[in-house]
């Protein structure tokens, strides 16, 4: 099982590889979100400061849906819904080898999110690993619940408006939780960032547990 | 069945002797409530007549969430029953739906009442309370599963989709709930909440019947919508049949 | 020997509509059958039932001893499909696609290289991205990811259709191979003149079901005649 985990993992981690989509479009356009939230707040630094963390999770949210979107969109291209279900791999197994693949390719936006957090927002770390940690648990938890409304939203003929509609009021704690955390870790606010850190974890962890027995069926009749 | 055929000329209703008495109970309930919603009951001692809007606004709340309760409750009977033999079930499906669009009925009630009451006693439309901005959560949340129940795709796709959804919605409610509430209480600043007058004699009551009222008119238009979806699907199914003979007979007239 | 391929009465639905309206089809093993019929006959819905991807709502369907009836799963590790449709990831290698193939299906790593050499597909196309070639070598590339799971049912939908003649003569070969190792071929086909060469059996499929069955000949090849 954790083979054919990785095994899905790699395959859709090697199509990001050979297409670099999250890399060459969608980091970019994180980026780009972070500037024009700056024209949004009159580029007032006092102001940026204080919302580089919420702004920070809000990029990662436009960049993720786009990736979870692409990642069910070479799913349903050629037939290949229909050739993961020949495969024999057990859907648990697809469900977790795709959003360990999201959590790659989130993580390598948030790396270059981050560094325009330092850059353009002049965001000072207080605590790297809470920061880091956070991060960690909030990727995970928008990775498995992307997953499974990706798989929701999938399909030849859905509109590409459907996930976001979908998946923003699922992520919505996370985004939450996780702007929490970072602020703590930022030191703009007294929070307990660790807890907040603990509810991105236990929310992964429960969409984890509902996308595995949920994908089975979800696979099945396309 | 539930069924009645109407006269010549108009297709099946969705009314039987049973939803009229139903219907009329609703109506008679509608005014007896509204007379002591507006005249009966008291004004309250700080709000005033604006206390009134409490006699819509929490019974709404509460309805919106059985209706989705009883979603999610269907979509799991749908769900297993459809394990057993494919197709089987499509009832539990259909009440799910007829559920969540009323649910979402009562939920966008409960985000106006909420409003107004709000700029009645506060002078703002809207706060940031745990309770305002969970339900404007759960209102998209559903409107969502509405439109997974619009997909294009074959019926049967659709159906689970939506029944998958609303299990997760299931799960995924009480998560937000949580966290907006950790969030507010944490982070209470100037917010007021609505603070709920105490609410005793008079007032319980016509709050109680008010309750009573709406989960009758709830009931009213679930029945109506059920049945409307189901005469959809009856439409589908009538092909069905004449499609097999069909799809046989050009194997013989060939 | 029990049969590989049993359907009786079989229906099977497409949303409301009866692809499969009472399918009757015993095949044994190392057959090799060749389903004719006009377009909308039921052949792809035939084959799809047959690999668990359609499911069987009445009657009685079994593959390899799998009842698809009861549970349509169990036997899809082991037949292969070759549709309509090629199943390939348009930025991968085809290096990549067979060999992630393979591995799903439990195949060793050095048969990718010789599945994709047994299809024609030279070396010098193994890193080329699926999206980049001809739309023959894309389906040699699916051919291959068929080739390397070994299955003991090939289901194959028009195979010779978009192949010129090089690859049509191995695909001939392949299949004959195949059956010649124990695997049992349903392939439905358009190119009457070379299908009929290879198959050692014809039906004929209309309006969901087999109207004409020129039996079952063992021996393989030749043209037998249609009942």
């Amino acid at each position: 099982m954790l083979g054919d985990v990785l095994l899905v993992a790699k395959k859709d981690l090697l199509i990001e590889w050979r297409s670099r989509i999250t890399i060459g479009q969608i980091a970019p356009l994180g980026v780009l979100v972070l500037v024009v939230f700056a024209f949004a707040l009159d580029a007032n630094a006092e102001l940026l400061e204080r919302a580089a963390g919420g702004l920070f999770w809000i990029a990662v949210l436009f960049g993720g849906v786009l990736v979870v979107q692409r990642s069910f969109d070479v799913e349903s291209e050629d037939g290949n819904d229909d050739a993961l279900r020949l495969s024999g791999i057990e859907p648990p197994a697809i469900f977790l080898g795709k959003a360990l693949a999201l959590v790659v390719q989130l993580a390598s936006l948030e790396l270059v999110l981050g560094a325009g957090l330092l850059v353009f927002f002049n965001t000072s770390v207080e605590s790297w690993p809470l920061a880091l940690v956070a991060a960690l648990g909030g990727t995970l938890a928008f990775s498995v619940c992307g997953t499974l409304y990706g798989a929701l939203a999938s399909g030849v003929r859905v509109r590409d408006t459907l996930l976001p509609l979908l998946l923003i009021p699922v992520v919505a704690p996370v985004l939450l939780a996780a702007t929490r955390a970072f602020e703590a870790a930022f030191g703009l606010s007294t929070d307990a960032g660790w807890n907040w850190t603990g509810l991105l974890f236990a929310i992964a962890a429960i969409f984890a547990a509902v996308g595995s027995v949920a994908f089975g069926p979800l696979l099945e009749d396309g | 069945m539930g069924e009645q055929n109407a006269p010549a000329g108009q297709g099946p209703m969705t009314a039987t002797p049973a939803t009229r008495v139903l219907g009329g109970v609703a109506v008679l309930a509608t005014v007896v409530a509204l007379l002591l919603g507006l005249v009966v009951s008291p004004k309250d001692v700080v709000q005033g007549d604006a206390v009134r809007l409490l006699y819509v606004h929490v019974p709404v709340i509460w309805i919106a969430y059985g209706s989705f309760g009883l979603t999610s409750l269907a979509s799991a009977l749908y769900l297993w029953r459809g394990r057993r033999r494919a197709d089987s079930g499509r009832h539990y499906d259909r009440l799910a739906g007829a559920a969540a669009e009323c649910g979402v009925l009562f939920t966008g009630l409960t985000l106006i009442s909420g409003a107004l009451w709000g700029k009645i006693t506060w002078g703002t439309y809207w706060q940031w309370d745990a309770r305002l901005t969970t339900t404007v959560l759960l209102f998209i949340t559903y409107i969502g599963y509405l439109a997974l129940r619009r997909l294009p795709a074959d019926p049967t796709v659709r159906s689970k989709r939506s029944a998958i959804m609303a299990l997760a919605s299931f799960v995924n409610v009480p998560i937000v709930h949580f966290s907006v509430d950790w969030w507010r209480t944490l982070h209470q600043q100037e917010s007021f909440g609505l603070g709920e007058p105490e609410i005793t004699g008079e007032m319980l009551w016509s709050l109680l019947f008010s309750t009573l009222t709406m989960t009758i008119v709830a009931a009213w238009l679930m029945v109506h919508r059920y049945r409307v979806i189901r005469l959809e699907e009856m439409l589908d199914d009538e092909g069905l049949c004449a499609a097999i003979e069909a799809r046989q007979a050009e194997a013989v007239g060939s | 020997m029990p049969p590989v391929v049993c359907f009786q009465a079989a229906v099977a639905l497409l949303g409301r509509y009866p692809a499969l309206s009472g399918f009757d089809l015993e095949v044994g093993p190392g057959e090799i059958v060749l389903l004719r019929g006009p377009n909308g006959a039921g052949k792809t819905s035939f084959l799809r039932a047959c690999c668990g991807l359609l499911a069987v709502r009445s009657g009685r369907a079994e593959v390899l001893g799998h009842d698809l009836v009861a549970d349509r799963r169990s036997v899809r590790r082991h037949v292969g499909l070759l549709g309509h449709q090629n199943h390939l990831y348009s930025d991968l290698w085809v290096r990549d696609q067979v060999r992630f193939r393979a591995a799903s299906a439990g195949a060793a790593p050095d048969e990718v290289a010789a599945a994709m050499e047994r299809v024609g597909l030279e070396p010098r196309l193994w890193r080329i991205p699926t999206e980049r070639l001809s739309a023959g070598q894309r389906r040699r590339v699916a051919l291959a990811s068929l080739i390397v799971r070994r299955p003991r049912v090939w289901l194959l939908d028009e195979p010779h259709a978009g192949l010129d003649a090089e690859g049509r003569d191995a695909l001939d070969d392949l299949l004959v191979d195949a059956t010649g190792a124990g695997a049992t071929v349903l392939f439905a086909s358009h190119e009457l003149d070379r299908a009929e060469a290879v198959a050692s059996r014809i039906v004929e499929v209309r309006g969901g079901r087999i109207t004409e069955d020129s039996g079952s000949d063992q021996t393989g090849g030749g043209r037998p005649d249609v009942g």
